[in-house]
Parts: C-alpha cells; sequence; structure tokens
C-alpha cells in the first residue's frame, strides 16, 4: 500500500476539487506517501470482533421538539457571499461544461 | 504585565474597585499596541467593542463571574462582530452572521474581547505557522514557536495582552501551547462544552477550552464554558459542577498512573524527561502513589489521528466552494467545478490541502475500509486502553510536548516530524477523555523554555482532574514566571 502515483494524486485532487498545478501535485505525492506509510501502521493491529467507534460519547439520536425558531434572515444569508442577486447565491453556469457534475 | 496578570486576580480587582475595567483593558490594548508587532498573536482588535464592554462593567451595568476581564478568542470562534478567519485566506473577510455558544457565555459573565488570535490555518498545525496572516512567535523566545494550533491564544496570555484566552483543541492544539508557553490550557472532555459556532476542523474530536495562568483560572473558565447547549447535539446533559469550590482540596489517596509505552517512544528531550519525573515525586511526597498502567495501542495513536482527523476535515472543508461564503476566484471559469477547484486552490493553504488531500484519499473508494473504518476501529481499542487504565490510577501523567519550543521554521519543510509533536496528545482527544497541560519546570538555556506536563484524566472528570492539578501547583512557583519582554 501507500504507493502514490502522480496519476492518483491527480485523481484525488479532482475528487477534493482542488485545482493544482502540476510542480504542487508532483510534491503533494511524495509528501502523501511518506504520511500514509506512516499511517499504515495501523494495518498491523488486530481488529478482529472490535466495533468502529464514530465518536466518544455513548450517545444516541438526540431528538428535541419540532418548533419554529429564530433562524438567519435572507440578507444575512447572502451577506458573505461572493456574488448574489437577493434572494439568490449566483453562480457561472452550472450546466453545459466539460466535466461530468456527478464527479 | 498587567497590573493584575490573571483572570481570578483581575476579576477580585475590579471587583474590590482597586482598578477599573476600563483601566485594566486600556492597559491590554497598550501591550498589544507595543508588543504584538514582534510576537503576531492576534488577527484582529476590537479597542471600541472592548472598552464599551469595560464601562458597561465599570457602570455596574454588567456582572458576572468574569466581569470586566480582558480575554482573546481563538479565531475559529464565530463572533458577530468583526471577522472569523481561521487565519485562512478562505475566510479572510468572513463575518459570522452569530456568536458561537462560548462567546455568549462568556459575554453573559462580562468578559471583555479585546480581539481575536491566530492560529495555524483551520487548527491544522502545532506551530501557528500555517497562518495566511503570518506566524505567531513565543514570548519567552521570540526565534521560537509558540506551539500550535492555539499559539496566538497562548502567546497573547503569556505576553500579557489579556488574563486569559480561549482555544480549541482537536489533537493537542490547546494543551501544546500551553506547554511551550508556560500556561495552564485544558482540553475538555468531548461532550462538555457546546461546539456551536467553532468552525469544524474534525467534528468527533474538537473541544473548546480555556488557556489560564494557573489552574483556579481554568476551572473558573470552565464553569462558564461548560454545559448543555441545544444547538450541540454532542454536548451532553451532566450537571456542571463548580470547578472552583473545592479546587484547593487535595485528594485523598491520589494514584498517579505512569503509562509503561509512553517511555518507549525516543524523542524525549532530557530536560522535559527530567521535569517531569521531578513532577512525579513531588506528588510522591505528597502522598500519592505512583501505579504503572499500560496503554498498549499507544504507538498507533497518531496512525489512527491522521487518518481520522483528515477525512473528518476534508468533509467538514467541502463547504468552501466560493459560492455561499468565502474566496472566489477571480479567474474566468468555464463551468461551476472549476469555480469550485480554484477558488479551493487559491483559499487554502498548503497544509490543509495536504489534509484534504489525504483525508479525500483515505474515503475513496477501495480505500475507505483499510484507513478510516480501521482507524475508527483502533480509535475503540485506544478507548479501551484508558478506560482499564483508569480502573488503576486517578490520572495519567506525562510529558505534554516531547520537547521545548523549537526554532521557527525547525519543522515547517517535513509534515510528519510536525505531527509526531502530538504524540501525548491526539490519544486523549480520538478516546474523548479530559486532558489538561501545566508548566512543570524551564530548560536552563539562557533563554529559559517552559516545560509543561500532561494530567490525563477519565471522561467528565474535569473536576477532579483541576483539583489533582492545584495539588501541584500549590507545592511549586512555576506558573508565577513571566517572560521578560521589552
Amino acid at each position: 500500500m501507500a504507493q502514490i502515483t502522480p496519476d492518483q494524486v491527480q485523481h484525488v485532487a479532482r475528487l477534493a476539487r482542488l485545482a493544482l498545478p502540476p510542480q504542487r501535485l508532483e510534491k503533494l505525492a511524495g509528501q502523501l506517501e511518506s504520511i500514509l506509510q506512516y499511517v499504515d501502521k495501523i494495518q498491523s493491529v488486530d481488529v478482529t470482533g472490535i466495533e468502529p467507534m464514530a465518536h466518544a460519547l455513548p450517545i444516541k439520536n438526540i431528538f428535541r421538539d419540532d418548533t419554529i425558531g429564530p433562524s438567519l434572515s435572507v440578507e444575512q444569508v447572502l451577506s458573505n457571499a461572493p456574488d448574489a442577486e437577493s434572494p439568490f447565491f449566483k453562480v457561472p453556469k452550472v450546466i453545459g461544461g466539460d466535466e461530468d457534475s456527478a464527479g | 504585565m498587567l497590573a493584575y496578570d490573571t483572570l481570578l486576580t483581575a476579576r477580585d480587582a475590579i471587583r474590590a474597585k482597586k482598578i477599573s475595567s476600563v483601566e485594566l483593558t486600556r492597559q491590554a490594548l497598550d501591550r498589544i499596541e507595543k508588543l504584538d508587532k514582534s510576537i503576531h498573536a492576534f488577527n484582529s482588535t476590537y479597542a471600541d467593542l472592548a472598552l464599551a464592554q469595560a464601562k458597561a462593567v465599570d457602570e455596574g451595568k454588567v456582572t458576572g463571574p468574569l466581569a470586566g476581564v480582558p480575554i482573546a478568542l481563538k479565531d475559529n470562534l464565530c463572533t458577530s462582530f468583526g471577522t472569523t478567519t481561521c487565519s485562512s485566506k478562505m475566510l479572510e473577510n468572513f463575518h459570522a452572521p452569530y456568536d458561537a455558544t462560548v462567546v455568549k457565555k462568556l459575554a453573559a459573565a462580562g468578559a471583555v474581547f479585546v480581539g481575536k488570535t491566530n492560529l495555524d490555518e483551520f487548527a491544522m498545525g502545532s506551530s501557528t505557522e500555517n497562518s495566511a496572516f503570518g506566524a505567531t512567535r513565543n514570548p519567552w523566545d521570540t526565534t521560537r514557536i509558540p506551539g500550535g494550533s492555539s499559539g496566538g491564544s497562548a502567546a497573547a496570555l503569556a505576553s500579557g495582552m489579556c488574563a486569559a484566552s480561549i482555544g480549541s483543541d482537536t489533537g493537542g492544539s490547546i494543551r501544546q501551547p500551553a506547554s511551550l508557553c508556560g500556561l495552564v490550557g485544558l482540553k475538555p472532555t468531548y461532550g462538555r462544552v457546546s461546539r456551536y459556532g467553532l468552525v469544524a476542523f474534525a467534528s468527533s474530536l474538537d473541544q473548546i477550552g480555556p488557556f489560564g495562568w494557573t489552574v483556579s483560572d481554568a476551572a473558573l473558565l470552565m464553569n462558564v464554558l461548560a454545559g448543555r447547549d441545544p444547538m450541540d447535539s454532542t454536548s451532553v446533559e451532566i450537571p456542571v459542577p463548580d470547578y472552583l469550590a473545592d479546587i484547593n482540596k487535595p485528594l485523598a489517596g491520589l494514584r498517579i498512573g505512569i503509562v509503561k509505552e509512553y517511555q518507549l517512544g525516543s524523542g524525549i528531550d532530557p530536560q522535559v524527561k527530567a521535569a517531569v519525573e521531578a513532577a512525579i515525586k513531588t506528588y510522591q511526597s505528597m502522598g500519592a502513589t505512583v501505579v504503572e498502567v499500560s496503554c498498549p495501542h499507544t504507538e498507533y495513536g497518531i496512525a489512527a489521528y491522521y487518518v481520522i482527523a483528515p477525512c473528518e476535515a476534508s468533509s467538514n472543508l467541502a463547504r468552501y466552494d466560493g459560492v455561499h461564503f468565502g474566496h472566489r476566484t477571480a479567474e474566468p471559469v468555464k463551468d461551476i467545478i472549476e469555480l469550485f477547484s480554484k477558488s479551493r486552490a487559491e483559499g487554502f493553504g498548503e497544509e490543509v490541502q495536504r489534509r484534504i488531500m489525504i483525508g479525500t484519499y483515505a474515503l475513496s473508494s477501495g480505500y475507505y475500509d483499510a484507513y478510516y473504518v480501521r482507524a475508527q476501529k483502533i480509535r475503540a481499542l485506544i478507548k479501551r486502553d484508558f478506560d482499564q487504565a483508569f480502573e488503576k490510577c486517578d490520572v495519567i501523567l506525562c510529558p505534554t510536548s516531547p520537547t521545548p519550543a523549537f526554532k521557527a521554521g525547525e519543522k515547517t519543510g517535513d509534515p510528519l516530524q510536525m505531527y509526531l509533536c502530538d504524540v501525548f496528545t491526539v490519544t486523549c482527544n480520538i478516546a474523548g477523555i479530559a486532558g489538561l497541560s501545566m508548566p512543570c519546570g524551564f530548560t536552563t538555556s539562557d533563554k529559559p523554555l517552559p516545560i509543561g506536563m500532561q494530567l490525563l484524566g477519565p471522561t467528565f472528570g474535569e473536576e477532579k482532574l483541576l483539583r489533582i492539578a492545584r495539588m501541584y501547583e500549590a507545592a511549586t512557583d512555576w506558573h508565577k514566571r513571566r517572560p521578560k519582554m521589552d
């Protein structure tokens, strides 16, 4: 495990939605490889019969009454948007790009 | 330093009218003005707000357990005033529309907010060098790093720019800078403090906690911070004790646990080792017994952490898309995918990108079971190790950091070396238990550097943990030292 090829880094960067230049991807390939080689320690542990633990608390679903509380106004929600035309966020053309949006 | 430089002395002096909150706040703001050019603890300061809050306390309009005391907030806590940047270009101009629950609680308790402190971008790092706005320096020696990721909060307090500060801890980000800056820092049990309004890094590991010069200051802050919050479903409905009430009551029959496996790792600085061993002797002289305990999965802690944390980060940071808030590329784009990808490549720094990449890889098809699921199983084993250890001891004692503060730039070229700084701190987050760092010595170098020890306690054991820490503090003078600053 943990042989990271430039193609793999390119693939992961695409999944992560990071448009990185080739030199950066090359550097990342080496760094990811050494980090993942270290992380591969976990492959040697015997985990037979152990349930994965998602977090430390023994809590289950927390329910509350379905009542209406205060929420942010449209102006507040849009106030940090790079581009907006109330009540919408503005983005470039979504449909018809080269890449399948399902990634 | 401030005329009253600890939280409790400042609070009591203001109550007794020995000093006004406005005067103390002005002192803090003056120190920021004078010293922060060389320390860079703050991303933003709020003199007008702070002086207005201070005035309200002086006029008797605001009262509370923290009334009038200048406090600094880590810049990953949402505030309805100013910016919340996470030290990232991505959020450089982000104005949060609401206050984090802890910010609301602190304000209601009368705290005065002098500013928001620098951090490793999105709290990812151990030196506060990964900031888009420049590195923070250690007040004890400005050629060195203050630790991280809450290095700004630690450096602000250590240089007397506030009387207490707030940080967040995902793998050691409060305890390690506390250790490197000679402070007390507490990572509460997962679920003890609401995370609502804390910008998420790794949601199953993140906790907010206090920095103070003393154990009592940390205890007082915990009185304000802790408790169930309907806005955070992982905050737990367990009554919050008065952490200060019995703080000076020593624990009879105290059993100190020493983890067998912690001795094995090389790379512990000899002066750190000696200081921690001396601290154990101090406890023994107070009647404590030392028991050896075993945490056999210790050596997998960092590895499991650097799967779990990046996986959660890659998922949490997916929200930064250049659409709803945050940085958007100014370059022409042909479609929305390119808009996302260019905005994210420009907005995130190298370390954040690295962790997003590790997480994305580990969660991707074909690797999910081998990395993420397996790391979650190791997490269960690490938790079990601690549960078994705490049957035999009240607290585990070990170094917080294997070394004192290192030189700026020393580890920036090698991410893995930086990750290994967290060797003693990450398992606490993985298991969700409570951990505290406090000063236990200084190096003998020209500019003495603080050495910190870590006390780990069982879940929701903060009250006992603080009392045990206070026993040591009462027997020593390390917490009275201050850096010499011009």
